[in-house]
């Protein structure tokens, strides 16, 4: 039996959220061009889809004000960018309420990345803006499992989950495995998008002989990394490189030195680069192709080698 | 008689207390007994005292009510727990918010009140999300400088759109901090909400003034009352801005004086703040 896409599997998630689990989603334009990528069913204002006005950092508030009145809002952001705008009252409300008032405010955040093509604010991923803030549970699942996995912890928790996802994995079928090597070269971690070239990058390397180790993170927020990750890293010979699809002075440096105070191995990052992105494909600001990872890591290798 | 003078006297009593409250935290910082940042509303009671004697007397008891910074008189008032507000400004985990939320951020679950995060004005998109969520009677208060943010002005407009069942309460003191009205803006909330299409009134926080407005709308429709008032202390702390400023509770101790009921709510709150700082 052929597996659903990630489309589909959130589609249906968001539709049995709708239909059975009595909650609501809520965001700006959801059922005009194309229904969020196809990952919402047509479903309207009476069956819980609610429209909101343009007011981005007003529809965070009213998406904490539903959530304290226990509709669990999946609250939608079309473009990661956005979240400049919609994460203040999230942020310091609802990832607040139950610390100091007792009171849960469960948000499930769908926050959506483009890969590049859109400007200066609009592409990639931007879940480091959250990340520095207690409260809050961050994750990038690209896979259909993942998705599932992470929506049923939401509906058994009382938390504020932020869901970083990219257009680019909709069409996603497969679940990843990471690729664990006794004696390791090198170990990449990889987030979001940059997980499907790193499969790419992973392959080039290893037709060149290099031994690589490829570990795929989708729990950022707690960082959640078991012993047989950590000691891929511990036994890798020219340590490790992150790779993230947002700035990499956020989440990709914070966990770059979790890795290496946990494991005393060197680890670089790579992400966007330090600049605006522009429309044009020439000054576009692009996350890290299989290309520009293979050249990085070899980079890194014979450095160390030098 | 009117419904307004059969209440007076309970709206009175309201304020007694919310001044003697006032009164003794003014004493307990000046002390230092309290050693947070204090918001103190004298002056102020007025507005929530009659608001909250109004919905009871209409028999408005569903109701959620998402409050301000400046907001002892608003918790107690609508019948928050005395001895919680004492120990959440005395710093004990015994507190209304864990002892977390300090004179800013109070809460009354008893009394569905929710906390505020002290980011001025974030309650008007969270009280009209609770109340699109929920379709309970919802109150929200503000200052007017809160009310100038613009994702509160946004949440008047979804408010309106989506018919719910909100009063928004500016309790405009014409002061941001120590910043007058009129440096800040040459418009009014009042005329602001009209603009949105909702329901709107601007009137002094005299309470038969007020009593009469709130007569005037509706307890399912969306409403915002803009209520001029004079604060009496400091932004924050215990100090006294301008000495001569005008104090309408003297007015009603003044009417009330044989009943003697100012020197007995302050007699009372010296009781229970005695008995609360000694079992912190
Ligand atoms: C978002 C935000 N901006 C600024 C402040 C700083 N601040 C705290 S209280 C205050 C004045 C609030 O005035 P108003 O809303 O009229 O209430 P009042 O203090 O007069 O009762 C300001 C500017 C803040 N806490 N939050
Ligand atoms: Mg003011």
């Amino acid at each position: 039996m052929q597996q659903k896409s990630l489309r589909q599997t959130i589609k249906e998630i968001v539709y049995d959220h709708l239909k059975t689990n009595n909650g609501i989603a809520m965001g700006q334009c959801l059922s005009a061009v194309g229904w969020v990528g196809g990952t919402l069913p047509e479903l309207y204002e009476e069956d819980g889809m609610i429209e909101l006005s343009m007011a981005d950092v007003a529809g965070g508030g009213f998406a904490v004000g539903s959530a304290l009145a226990g509709k669990r809002p999946i609250y939608i952001i079309r473009y990661q960018g956005f979240n400049w705008f919609n994460a203040p009252i999230i942020i310091n409300y609802a990832a607040k309420s139950k610390e100091i008032w007792g009171i849960p405010c469960p948000i499930f955040v769908r926050s959506i990345a483009m890969e590049g093509g859109i400007g200066p604010v609009a592409g990639s991923s931007h879940h480091s803006i959250y990340y520095r803030m207690p409260g809050i549970k961050i994750f990038s699942p690209m896979t259909p499992n993942e998705y599932s996995t992470v929506y049923k912890e939401f509906m058994a928790k009382e938390e504020v989950f932020y869901i970083s996802e990219h257009r680019k994995s909709f069409d996603n079928q497969e679940n990843f495995e990471n690729i664990i090597n006794e004696k390791a070269d090198f170990t990449i971690f990889a987030i979001s998008i940059t997980r499907f070239s790193a499969i790419k990058a992973h392959e080039a390397l290893s037709k060149l002989g290099y031994v690589i180790n490829l570990i795929h993170l989708w729990r950022l927020k707690p960082l959640i990394l078991n012993e047989e990750e950590l000691t891929s890293l511990k036994n890798s010979k020219y340590g490790g490189l992150v790779l993230d699809d947002d700035y990499v002075d956020g989440i990709a440096k914070a966990i770059a030195y979790e890795l290496m105070c946990n494991t005393k191995n060197n680890v670089s990052v790579l992400g966007l680069k330090n600049k605006t992105a522009g429309f044009d494909k020439k000054v576009d600001n692009l996350p890290p192709s299989s290309e520009e990872i293979k050249k990085e890591i070899l980079r890194i290798i014979n450095l160390n080698k030098g | 008689m009117t419904d307004y003078k059969k209440n007076e006297i309970n709206i009175f009593n309201k304020a007694c207390l919310c001044r003697a409250f006032e009164k003794k935290v003014y004493k307990a910082v000046k002390n230092k007994e309290i050693t947070i940042p204090v918001y103190l509303s004298a002056g102020q009671e007025y507005i929530a005292s009659t608001i909250a004697t109004y919905l009871d007397f209409k028999k408005q008891n569903e109701k959620q009510i998402f409050i301000q910074h400046r907001g002892h008189s608003t918790y107690l008032a609508f019948g928050g727990k005395l001895e919680l507000l004492i120990y959440e400004l005395l710093g004990s985990t015994k507190g209304c918010a864990n002892g977390m939320g300090g004179s800013a951020s109070i809460q009354g679950k008893d009394i569905n009140l929710f906390g505020h995060d002290g980011l001025m004005g974030s309650q008007g998109p969270i009280a009209t999300g609770a109340c699109f969520g929920n379709k309970i009677f919802t109150l929200c208060f503000a200052g007017d400088a809160a009310a100038e943010e613009d994702y509160f002005l946004a949440s008047i407009g979804w408010a309106v759109t989506k018919s719910l069942p909100i009063w928004f309460i500016v309790e405009d003191n014409n002061l941001s901090i120590l910043t007058e009205k009129k440096f800040r803006r040459n418009w009014e909330m009042n005329n602001v909400a009209k603009g949105f299409g909702m329901q709107s009134f601007n009137v002094d926080d005299d309470p038969k003034a007020l009593w009469e407005t709130l007569e005037r709308a509706s307890l399912n429709q969306p409403a915002l009352f803009n209520i001029n008032t004079k604060r009496l202390f400091w932004h924050a702390g215990a100090g006294i801005d301008n000495e001569k400023e005008f104090d309408r509770h003297a007015i009603y101790i003044d009417k009330y004086k044989n009943s003697k009921k100012q020197e007995l709510a302050d007699q009372m709150i010296e009781e229970i703040w005695e008995k609360c700082s000694k079992n912190l």
